[in-house]
């Protein structure tokens, strides 16, 4: 029982952060219809962020993040002026081949800036872990998790309540109208992708501390946020947060109680299955077509 | 534009000359490791052993009357890549003899090149007992297989007091080598053998595998896999609670960067190692272990590194003694010869004797193996 309540811990914790992985491919995948292979890049980039304002600038962990987030904003909007602009309204063939190209350089990149060996950032969180009677959790990890679901909230609000996010669907459903009602559609585009970017750039800047950060730790992120965006429904938020937590679940037990050489399988085992049986995700509303 | 271009080709072109003309001046050797992917940080390790016995060998005099040149190729921690590299330096960069590639089912898959190409290879770290089993002719293994390692751990099981162990091991042809040859060598002890669990080489998170060994009756788990993916699993076993006696092997783990990582959850912990980097009187060729870490400190390499460069240091030291015997560069030459030289290795004399299926057998060196134990950051030698 108690190995059983470890497991859920584990799968709040790790969760939370496929959680946020999962809401910025999908407002960029889903929402902007945006294949977008530079996410993992986009990860990665938030990790090395964290360690080169921690460690060789010295700035405080906490104070780390949000420049970390802000450095992946930036990454982001630049992408989008750059490369997906003059590619709007080419196929999603193109475009796709333009960011693959960009995941490829972008990594090569960090390859030959950082090196290929590991580093790890120090954290000011103590190494005792919190333990509730059978169970236990580091409080890095209970950072990560408060942290992720914040972020979470604050897009959630920011997409459903206000002006900008209200736009932002109005720009992705139907670009023309929203035009003609005033919406500047470039800005929309590039804000979005922005924000797709930094949300990225922040699971990279939360897990690089818990994990160690390397040039290819965001190959097997993308993989999981595009696993997670699917689980969940093409561009919907709550659909992608709760896809995040099945993955995790689904990964925590099936390592914990069938193997735990099958674990990574685990979730695309689900995702097989999601796809055959309701091919446009656990939670997409009936109305989206196409 | 036009001009400039051809300028451009012109010195491309003189380049090239100049390259191939030096290049008859050197006697090239392959080195085929993982410096980028999940093994990075000992591949990379390696290769700066490596460069340390080179330049040693040059600046007095080279071989043969010629400087030697290490032709350094990544193969990415991948298989696929590491048969890819290997057959690149064969064919294109013309290598008589190659050193590599680090992980045991990276060197599985350049095997089947070393017999295409007829060329042999010092094989420097990998320790699945398969490579020198299976009858390949042109292999030469310097580190433990995982079988010699559980002899060596034999001898202390009783004053360990095991009597339960589980394993997590990384997933391939090392850490399930490794996990079978140290199941047999327990249940040979009388000790029971519990959970056996694995991980991906790249995975980062083994919360779920610890979650579940942390539940078993045992009181010990052996864990197979190299430096990064063991600095996480000290950090997240304590992050769980799990208080069990964890002792790893491979030597490739690195202590010292387990201890600067992983601080508190490193104590306690065992390590099954091949170099004694801490205590260079009690290594079998003090004079030498003294020269080559001083040298890795001069080159201002991390000193936690010491416990895996060393590999790529006796390896190429191998290799060198091998041409030399062999009066002249060529596959066949060095192969011979490799059969018949004896050097003072950093971990115990170097002599290869045949294992595997007779009339092909592979070469394998008998090095030392130790056990160390961390306590309170510290490194301290145990008796096996």
């Amino acid at each position: 029982m108690s190995e059983f309540l470890q497991h859920l811990i584990n799968m709040l914790v790790l969760g939370g952060t496929y959680a946020l992985l999962g809401i910025g491919l999908t407002l960029i995948f889903g929402i902007m219809n945006v294949v977008n292979f530079t996410h993992g890049v986009l990860y990665t980039f938030g990790a090395y962020i964290m360690f080169i304002v921690v460690h060789q600038l010295g700035v405080n962990f906490f104070l780390a993040l949000p420049l970390a987030v802000l450095a992946g904003w930036l990454l982001g909007a630049t992408i989008e002026l750059t490369l997906l602009r003059p590619l709007r309204g080419s196929d999603i063939d193109t475009t796709m081949l333009v960011m693959i190209g960009a995941w490829i350089a972008m990594q090569s990149g960090t390859l030959w800036i950082w090196g290929g060996v590991a580093k790890s950032v120090t954290t000011p969180f103590p190494e005792a872990p919190l333990v509730l009677g059978p169970v236990s959790v580091s409080w890095l990890r209970l950072f990560v998790l408060a942290a992720a679901g914040m972020l979470i909230v604050v897009t959630y609000l920011l997409i459903n309540r206000t002006k900008l996010g209200c736009a932002m669907r109005a720009t992705f459903q139907d670009q023309d109208t929203a035009s003609l009602m005033g919406v500047n559609v470039d800005l929309i585009y590039t804000s979005t992708f922005a924000i797709g970017s930094s949300l990225a750039a922040a699971a990279g800047a939360l897990l690089g501390p818990v994990y160690v950060i390397f040039p290819q730790m965001g190959d097997l992120a993308a993989v999981k946020a595009f696993a997670i965006v699917i689980l969940g429904g093409l561009g919907n938020i709550t659909g992608a947060v709760i896809g995040g937590f099945l993955l995790a679940l689904a990964e925590e037990l099936g390592a914990g109680y069938v193997s735990s050489g099958y674990r990574d399988a685990m979730g695309f085992l689900i995702i097989i299955a999601v796809l055959i049986f309701k091919p446009t995700g656990l939670f997409a509303r009936s109305e989206r077509v196409g | 534009m036009t001009l400039t271009f051809r300028s451009v080709s012109a010195i491309a072109l003189a380049i090239a000359f100049l390259g191939g003309a030096a290049e008859a001046q050197t006697i090239k050797i392959g080195v085929n490791e993982p410096l980028t992917g999940a093994f990075a940080a000992s591949g990379t390790y390696v290769v700066n052993g490596a460069k340390i016995a080179a330049d040693e060998i040059n600046a007095k005099g080279g071989i043969l009357g010629k400087k030697i040149e290490l032709v350094i190729e990544d193969n990415k921690s991948n298989p696929t890549e590491a048969a890819a590299v290997a057959e690149k330096l064969i064919t294109s960069d013309k290598v008589p003899v190659l050193m590599g590639a680090w992980g045991s089912s990276l060197t599985l898959a350049v095997m089947p090149k070393l017999m295409e190409y007829e060329t042999p290879m010092v094989v420097e770290t990998s320790s699945s007992g398969k490579i020198t089993t299976t009858g390949n002719p042109y292999i030469f293994r310097i580190s433990p297989p995982s079988a010699i390692e559980a002899a060596a751990f034999k001898g202390i099981v009783d004053k360990l007091e095991l009597k339960k162990v589980d394993f997590l091991v990384i997933n391939n042809d090392w850490g399930r080598g490794t996990a079978e040859d140290f199941s047999k060598m327990m249940k040979e002890k009388g000790i029971a053998v519990g959970a056996v669990e694995t991980m991906d080489q790249g995975a980062q998170d083994m919360s779920a595998q610890l979650s579940k060994l942390k539940g078993t009756d045992s009181e010990t788990i052996i864990v197979t896999t190299a430096v990064d993916q063991l600095t996480l699993i000290f950090k997240q076993a304590a992050a769980l609670g799990l208080k069990k006696r964890i002792i790893t092997t491979g030597g490739s783990q690195n202590p010292d960067q387990i201890i600067a990582q992983a601080g508190a959850a490193a104590n306690g912990t065992m390590h099954l190692t091949t170099f004694l980097p801490w205590f260079p009187d009690k290594t079998p060729n003090p004079e030498a272990t003294n020269y080559f870490i001083a040298e890795w400190k001069k080159r201002g390499f991390d000193f936690a590194g010491c416990t895996e460069s060393f590999r790529g240091y006796d390896g190429i030291r191998t290799v060198a003694a091998a041409i030399e015997k062999a009066g002249k560069a060529e596959p066949a030459a060095i192969k011979a010869a490799l059969w018949d030289i004896k050097i003072k290795g950093l971990n115990g004399d170097i002599v290869f004797r045949k294992s595997g299926p007779v009339g092909k057998e592979s070469g394998q060196s008998q090095p030392n193996v130790y056990l160390i134990e961390i306590t309170d950051g510290k490194i301290g030698m145990k008796t096996l």
